[in-house]
């Protein structure tokens, strides 16, 4: 990957330029126009980052992140979860925003290329908000009864967790 | 529940912060909590700017369309109700794919007009049907072909290579996936 990496991001905007092109976009104008939705809905998520990365800031600073990790540390580590990926894995299906908080908490504190740093990256790109997609669907359309749905979301959820550390552990 | 989850870390790390005598680095973290989320999402915006920007590009050109055409053979598996022609698989295809691509805005609306034409056929109004099901699990564990705003926030904190990790994400997401659908195949057998 350190080969490719490089390459990546700048092909990748080649091949969209040129797709663009080929298919008469005017692609300035609509490049503009595309920026503009990044910068309203950037700009949306900071109200919920103030309040979760302040109150995650606080939990850390108080010692009680401390407590709970060593409360469940000796289970997680006999199944071989990484302790501190353990808030994410509780946040993840609830909150984006949180979660998103949680894992700028664990790149400033551990690296965004340490072990636990680049599980929580492949955990946060792999699984979604599950609980907010499931009201969001269903809620547009009144059903009440969601039957299996919530079920069979999280074992994708799980899934996704425990695939993250184990394939972090053998690709690096 | 985020009320809930919210209230409880203000009320878990003020009790806490009282017991271990940390009630001025609690005070300190408020202060410096609120300036670093300002400052995260100012980092971050560049970067997000330009690349919805790009992807406005491949949208605008069609991209969606080309891609959501080819995945149709696979949803009509997925969703076996549907013929091929249905407003509903059309409006499942582009969902998907737009989720794919990582154009969430794009996205939800697509997924409710799939919702609202997946309702219309479906017997009783409050009770989910297998494909409406089917559909909310899929987007759950969505797959992303580029998880933009990680790698962001990994080049943010100084990641040599933020893109790395992107294989990870994608046999990860898709082992996902494929256990989301088989457990769903299998509970929705049982009502």
């Amino acid at each position: 990957m350190d080969k490719i990496g490089p390459f990546f991001l700048p092909v990748l905007v080649l091949l969209i330029v040129i797709f663009g092109f080929t298919r008469k976009v005017q692609i300035f104008d609509v490049f503009v126009e595309g920026a503009k939705d990044g910068l309203e809905s950037t700009f949306y998520i900071i109200p919920s980052l103030i309040g979760l990365i302040t109150s995650i800031n606080m939990i850390k600073a108080s010692g009680a992140l401390d407590v709970f990790t060593s409360f469940i540390a000796p289970f997680a580590n006999k199944v071989g979860i990484p302790v501190k990926t353990i808030p994410l894995f509780l946040l993840r299906p609830i909150s984006g925003s949180g979660s998103m908080a949680f894992i700028n908490h664990i790149f400033s504190s551990c690296g965004p290329d340490s072990f636990v740093g680049r599980v929580t990256s492949v955990m946060m790109g792999s699984t979604e908000t599950t609980f907010y997609a499931i009201a969001v669907y269903f809620g547009s359309v009144g059903i009440k009864n969601t039957r299996h749905t919530i079920p069979s979301a999280l074992c994708a959820d799980l899934t996704g967790f425990l695939m993250s550390i184990l394939l972090v552990k053998l690709l690096f | 529940m985020m009320n809930y989850i919210f209230g409880a870390l203000f009320v878990i790390s003020v009790i806490s912060a009282i017991i271990t005598g940390r009630l001025e680095e609690v005070s300190n973290s408020i202060l410096s909590g609120t300036n670093e989320a300002v400052k995260l999402t100012i980092s971050l915006l560049g970067m997000m700017c330009f690349w919805t920007g790009i992807m406005k590009i491949a949208d605008k050109g069609g991209i969606t369309i080309l891609l959501a055409n080819f995945f149709s053979p696979v949803m009509r598996l997925l969703f076996p109700d549907y013929k091929k022609t249905s407003p509903a698989i059309k409006a499942i295809c582009m969902n998907i794919t737009a989720n794919f691509l990582g154009l969430g805005n794009a996205a939800t609306p697509m997924g409710i007009a799939a919702m609202k034409e997946m309702q219309r056929e479906n017997p009783k109004k409050e009770i989910a049907n297998n494909s409406m099901a089917m559909f909310v699990i899929i987007n759950t564990a969505s797959i992303q072909l580029i998880p933009t705003t990680m790698a962001i926030l990994r080049k943010v904190h100084g990641s040599t290579s933020p893109f790395d990790v992107m294989p990870c994400v994608w046999i990860s997401s898709a082992v996902a996936l494929l256990i989301g659908i088989i457990s769903a195949k299998i509970l929705e057998k049982r009502g």
